[in-house]
């Protein structure tokens, strides 16, 4: 994405041919912090601005965008980030708020030791510095959804700081080109979530479920556009979009819109913006008096965060007291980077198809099922996997796990292929029959279809003697050189085999005849 | 179980400004203050001239002092237990900060504030304080070791203590007589052995400024969640959620609970927070030093007055406005609250006019019991009088024939 200008000439869009340098997608965190929620404990991520130079070009208007985001995660947790109450996805409106959600003064704020772990595993994964010592504070502001007044976050010291992402972008008229690239992180923060709201504009009231709000990836946007080598512009933010298109669509339309506000002459403001994803583009939301104050200060109620590795644990500390960073290292899963590389070693897979198939929940180990239960080559299987079985989950809006097709099943079709029992064709036919009947096995389709290849040699030869023979024009053709001719021939021969044979093997058989 | 009155919030020092009305001193009916008045113990319809109990936890004290219960709990930020303790002649307790949890204590100054213990002695109090002493889960600023319920040994010889006089505590303000209750207090102990000193702390002066700027900046944040919308009163405006919660806030607040969040607002302000919470901050970790330099130097237990006078009437006390008066009521009791540090108010003598005058001890940190051992000892020699309330009670002098009264009544 961060291509030359050529790349993204497309008429319609006059931005693009004034030479933007749209630079990478990822960029500064906000001054305060990036943020992430989450009662139950969320992790956010913020980003650093890798601010692109590029010399100016004579007599063109360079313009270079910074982009960071501010990610939201919840934590998967049982309970929540400071109360002991329970998480449970869809549960009926405040059915799950304990004393300390409904911020009832006398409570008191307990961390819970899953979400700590959560984050420092996050951090690690993300190759941040752990902090060992990390500090809470209290964010100040008035709205339904916070009943304390103010969230508890990591404002001064959180958890993680200065960590990478290593990622790739596939570009190319096939897709087949990959760019690596680095994303900066500025800090990882714990924080509570706020509560959900929803606004009954029938009765002009707004109701409020302090379970905690659903969602469980929100991305902010901050944006700003600058000349290169001048100094960073005036940025704004777009909250809350919770999708990657979205979020790929308000970036693009905010750029564009300051780019054209600045050419006009006008002044960005630093303000919050939200996306109207009919109409594509980002508004101004509801602004007060300017800028907020947020009035942080400690969090008085939480002493600060201690973390330690083997070297620093205190001898004879409990472990239920302590976290120790080595140890969470270790349980660490293997990250997907290595899984990628562990493919591309093993199987001689593309890169871009190492990608895929760790892009879909529960693909990856699909693919290893059938592998395992296949003589197949991988090359075949991964194309079986990635193009039929993914085309096939697509066209139907499923999940690997609601697939009709089992591993076992694709496997046993595989190898009737590598045996050359069936021809590529009728193979396709098989797995579109076991997409829809579900409980046969290959075998029994292809028998019941009739679909093996013909094994008889012989009696190929003679039909294709006979085909021939019937046929004296098309192979007049054929001598003289009709390229199309013989693929005709060999449709006649499959029609006489009732497309039992091969037709790779039939266009052979047919040659040798036909030379000799 | 009963519940009592209470300035508002935990926020004044005279238990006056609460929304049901002010608390009396059940010493303004007393025989030993009525006699000095020369007034008819019985009779009189006016009843306008009764002492205020201190602040604000002053319904506990009350209550504690007329005998109407064994014990009572109150708060402790800033003196809040002592103050009324030593206005209405009981013992008030003040753990050390992390000693008892705060869970289920509605939060003034959340880095300050103790569950307080008022009873009729000392024994009593260190019988509340085991069963409330030690971890709790639920508050993350307990300590992490349990505490054994104690019981406190009778001393006899204090030739091994060492008692600490703070001078800057002797204050233009303090009355003649607790001041002078104080040199006797010195001199008692002097008397049976025990090692009397004069120590410094410093930075005593910028104490009270100290303690405003932090307790209305914590005041400010954790008021915050009184918006009406999950529990407690909501005003009829439901034009905007804005409307409705400065309406809210207004109706529900009185005057001295705004005053304090529009300071502590002000203080945490972004252009602020440095020259006026951090700096405070600052200072609160010098004071804290000032004691911890004493009692690393051989001091045991330092020993203050609690109040600058005895109890006053209510219609002295109102004359002043209650920012006034707290940092009247608090100027010996806030430092230690502070510095996280165990004290308690034991009652002494009567002033001239009857009323009880208590001095403050302050212990080190943790050292709770052993600030108990010397403050129980304090009591046995001085023999403060049992309340005289008899006439105004009527039938109800079986009460001191029953075993819930305190041991001090069967000496």
């Amino acid at each position: 994405m961060a291509a030359p200008v050529l790349r993204w000439s497309c008429p319609a869009r006059r931005w693009i041919l004034a030479n933007i340098d749209r630079g990478p997608r990822h960029g500064r965190g906000s001054p305060t912090g990036s943020r992430s929620s989450g009662k139950r404990g969320q992790s956010s991520v913020a980003q650093q601005p890798l601010a692109t130079a590029q010399k100016p070009r004579k007599g063109e208007h360079q313009w270079a965008a910074v982009v960071g985001l501010e990610i939201h995660a919840q934590i998967s947790s049982n309970s929540k980030l400071f109360s002991g109450s329970q998480v449970h996805f869809a549960a009926p409106p405040n059915s799950l708020v304990s004393f300390f959600d409904a911020s009832l003064p006398g409570t008191l704020p307990v961390l819970n030791r899953r979400c700590v772990e959560a984050a420092v595993m996050t951090g690690l994964a993300l190759n941040c510095h752990i902090n060992k010592k990390s500090l809470f504070d209290r964010k100040h502001y008035f709205y339904a959804d916070l009943p304390a007044g103010y969230q508890i976050t990591q404002q001064r010291l959180p958890i993680a700081v200065k960590g990478s992402l290593a990622y790739s972008v596939f570009v190319g008229k096939n897709r087949n080109q990959v760019i690596n690239k680095t994303v900066r992180i500025k800090q990882i923060q714990l924080e509570q979530d706020s509560g959900k709201s929803l606004h009954d504009d029938l009765r002009s009231q707004t109701l409020i479920d302090l379970n905690r709000a659903e969602g469980q990836l929100r991305v902010d946007a901050n944006i700003s556009v600058h000349h290169p080598g001048e100094p960073l512009g005036v940025r704004t933010e777009v909250k809350n979009l919770n999708s990657a298109r979205f979020l790929a669509k308000a970036i693009d339309y905010e750029i564009q819109r300051q780019i054209e506000e600045l050419e006009n002459g006008g002044e960005i403001l630093n303000e919050t913006r939200s996306f109207d994803c009919k109409l594509g583009c980002t508004v101004p939301m509801r602004d007060k008096e300017g800028k907020q104050d947020y009035r942080f200060i400690p969090e008085p109620n939480l002493p600060p965060l201690l973390l330690y590795d083997s070297a620093s644990l205190p001898a004879g500390a409990d472990p239920q007291q302590v976290i120790n960073i080595d140890q969470l290292r270790e349980q660490l899963p293997e990250l997907p980077r290595v899984t990628r590389e562990k493919l591309v070693q093993q199987y001689g897979m593309l890169p871009e198809h190492s990608f895929t198939l760790l892009n879909e929940v529960g693909l990856l180990e699909f693919f290893q099922n059938v592998m395992k239960e296949t003589r197949a080559e991988p090359k075949r299987v991964t194309s079986w996997v990635l193009n039929t079985f993914l085309g096939f989950l697509k066209q139907q809006n499923l999940a690997v796990s609601e697939s009709p097709v089992t591993p076992s099943a694709l496997a046993e079709l595989l190898n009737l292929l590598d045996q050359k029992t069936i021809s590529s064709a009728a193979a396709k036919k098989v797995f579109e029959e076991l997409w829809r009947s579900g409980g046969k096995t290959p075998a029994q389709i292809v028998s019941e279809k009739r679909l093996e290849l013909m094994q008889d040699q012989e009696a190929l030869e003679e039909l294709c003697q006979a085909t021939m023979e019937k046929h004296p024009q098309v192979v007049m053709d054929l001598k003289k050189g009709n390229p199309r001719a013989i693929n005709k021939l060999i449709g006649l021969v499959r029609k006489a085999t009732l497309n039992r044979a091969d037709p790779t093997v039939i266009k052979e058989m047919l040659e040798r005849q036909l030379s000799s | 179980m009963g519940k009592t009155n209470l300035d508002e919030f935990a926020m004044g020092s005279g238990s006056t400004d609460g929304v049901f009305g002010p608390v009396k001193n059940p010493w303004s009916y007393s025989k030993q203050y009525r006699e000095k008045k020369k007034q008819k113990p019985h009779g009189e319809n006016e009843d306008t001239n009764w002492l205020i109990t201190g602040g604000s936890s002053g319904g506990s004290a009350a209550a504690v002092s007329a005998f109407t219960c064994f014990a009572a709990l109150g708060s402790d930020t800033g003196g809040s237990t002592r103050n009324p303790a030593a206005l209405c002649g009981v013992v008030g307790l003040k753990p050390t900060y992390g000693l008892v949890s705060r869970h289920g204590l509605i939060p003034l100054v959340n880095s300050m504030d103790v569950p307080g213990i008022l009873t009729r002695c000392v024994d009593d109090a260190a019988t509340v304080l085991g069963v409330l002493a030690g971890h709790d889960c639920k508050d993350s600023t307990t300590v992490q070791d349990p505490v054994k319920s104690f019981i406190l040994p009778s001393l006899t010889d204090v030739s091994k203590l060492c008692i600490g006089i703070p001078k800057e505590y002797l204050v233009p303000e303090l009355s003649s007589e607790v001041q002078s209750l104080w040199s006797k207090a010195a001199k008692l102990f002097e008397s049976e052995g025990a090692k009397v000193i004069e120590v410094s702390l410093p930075h005593t002066s910028y104490s009270i400024v100290c303690y405003h700027v932090l307790c209305t900046s914590e005041v400010a944040s954790n008021m915050a969640r009184f918006d009406g919308l999950e529990y407690g009163h909501r005003c009829d405006i439901n034009v905007s959620t804005e409307a409705m919660y400065a309406a809210t806030r207004r109706e529900g607040f009185n005057d001295v609970v705004r005053g304090r969040i529009l300071s502590g607002n002000f203080f945490l302000l972004k252009e602020n927070y440095e020259n006026y919470f951090i700096k405070a901050q600052k200072v609160r970790r010098l004071i804290a030093n000032d004691f911890v330099n004493v009692f690393n130097s051989g001091v045991d237990v330092l020993l203050t007055p609690t109040t600058l006078s005895e109890a006053v009437p209510y219609v002295e006390f109102i004359k002043e406005d209650n920012r006034t008066r707290s940092a009247q009521g608090d100027i010996f009791t806030q430092a230690v609250n502070m510095a996280g540090l165990p004290a308690v108010s034991v009652p002494m003598a009567l002033s001239n006019q009857g009323l009880p005058i208590g001095l403050q001890f302050i212990g080190r940190a943790f050292c709770d019991q052993q600030l108990l051992t010397v403050a129980k000892w304090f009591e046995k020699q001085v023999q403060f009088p049992i309340i005289q309330l008899q006439e105004i009670m009527g039938d109800c002098s079986s009460v001191f024939e029953n075993d819930l009264a305190s041991v001090s009544l069967k000496q």
